[in-house]
């Protein structure tokens, strides 16, 4: 059973380091590498948890979400890497801006 | 005792290469490391029994979601490479406004409640599983995964789809781009992609195929074709001027246009959206799962291509 837990932890931490880097980092390209991050992180989470069947097949459904889920990080990585390549040729700067109210 | 310890080597391994990808000096390093992570994950899925993911996430984690990085990289690099502000390797270095450690405080806190939740979840949990393997005779196929996606689940699978289609709408409709150089291919490349590119489609119709009975699927089989979609493309390989229009379009739309007439003649028939009889369940996922396979590829290879087809040929 503790291989379970062992996974659905290092999800966790990575969820956090992903949201670590997402806060930390000014650079999009950076932004959009942590949140894929997080998202793996949410996705050990659930398949992890989905192995306490107690039996040697797990829970199809959470494997089917995450199959979901992989296929959709993929596109909305796709549309956020577009939309920074426009904010780049915007601006010429793919960072966010400083905040105007320092 | 073993696999204890390739499992917890498997976990540090990925948080070493996560945290080493995130916090790189270098973007470009910062993605191939990324990409290494995603190859372990890949392993880490097939360590908790789910091979039907770890299919996925090889070839969408690792490969594609890596070759969009890096091509966002390179357009980035080649449109500001004049004016020294972006593309220089200097600048993209991880730049940190205020204290590192600033965040990492109420971070350590979430990492801290979110592991107490995890740890105190029932050791034994059958969830769903059950209701599945209950079920599995009527679904039409024997992989309860399949089941769960093109049966049970359907209509997430429809709207998945849907949104597929949506993020290619996004990109196509924020065209014009700088397109990056456009390199002719090495004698390498070229060579190998006329080799991979029908061992890509074959290893896809297989996939396809066994995924009723064994891991593998509409998913895995797509973004296998989505792949060598990508290698041709970087190959050289454009659309025919006659192929852009139309015919990409009906290819594009085919996987949820498929699923919203079945959806919606099941309806009619069965009273529920996506309810399949037991006896037709089978061919009736056959078919979504082709017109998915071919819309999810299609769709993969668009979104890396970055702006509409038809306009290319104007710019060139």
């Amino acid at each position: 059973m503790s291989t379970v837990f062992l996974y659905a932890l290092v999800g966790v931490v990575l969820f956090s380091l992903g949201l670590y880097a997402l806060i930390v980092h000014a650079h999009l390209l950076r932004k959009i590498l942590a949140i894929n991050v997080m998202g793996s992180g949410v996705f050990l989470v659930l398949v992890a948890l989905a192995k306490r069947t107690g039996e040697d097949t797990p829970d199809p459904v959470p494997h089917a979400m995450v199959i979901t889920g992989i296929v959709v990080a993929v596109s909305a990585t796709a549309l956020a890497l577009t939309l920074m390549l426009k904010l780049t040729a915007e601006t010429g700067n793919a960072e966010l801006p400083e905040d105007s109210r320092e | 005792m073993l696999q204890w310890a390739l499992d917890a080597l498997l976990g540090l391994g990925l948080l070493w290469l996560a945290w080493c990808a995130l916090m790189s000096p270098n973007l470009l390093k910062a993605i191939v490391l990324f990409v290494a992570f995603g190859l372990l994950m890949a392993l880490a899925w097939v360590r908790l029994d789910a091979p039907d993911i770890a299919l996925a996430e090889a070839a969408i984690g690792a490969g594609l979601t890596g070759a969009l990085l890096l091509a966002a990289l390179a357009r980035l690099r080649f449109a500001y490479a004049d004016e020294e502000t972006v593309g220089s390797p200097a600048q993209e270095e991880a730049k940190v406004r205020f204290p590192q450690w600033l965040p990492a405080v109420p971070l350590l806190l979430v990492v801290a409640g979110l592991g107490y939740v995890v740890l105190s979840l029932p050791p034994y949990a059958t969830g769903l599983s059950t209701e599945v393997t209950a079920n599995l005779e009527s679904s039409g196929v024997s992989n309860p995964v399949t089941a769960v996606l093109l049966n049970f689940r359907g209509y997430d699978t429809l709207l998945e789809l849907v949104v597929l289609l949506v993020a290619l709408l996004g990109v196509w409709s924020l065209d014009g781009l700088a397109l990056g150089r456009e390199t002719a291919p090495g004698p390498v490349l070229d060579t190998l992609s006329r080799f991979l590119t029908p061992v890509f489609i074959l290893v896809a119709a297989y996939l396809l195929w066994v995924g009723a009975h064994a891991p593998g699927g509409a998913f895995q089989a797509g973004s296998v074709l989505g792949a060598a979609g990508v290698l041709l493309l970087l190959a050289g390989w454009r659309f025919r001027a006659g192929l852009t229009e139309l015919p990409l379009r009906l290819v594009l739309v085919a996987g949820p246009g498929a699923f919203v007439i079945v959806a919606l003649v099941t309806m009619l028939m069965e009273g529920q959206l996506l309810e399949y009889s037991p006896e037709q369940a089978s061919i009736l996922i056959l078919f979504l799962e082709t017109t998915a396979t071919f819309s999810i590829g299609a769709t993969l290879a668009a979104l890396f291509f970055g702006g509409r087809p038809q306009d290319d040929k104007e710019h060139t």
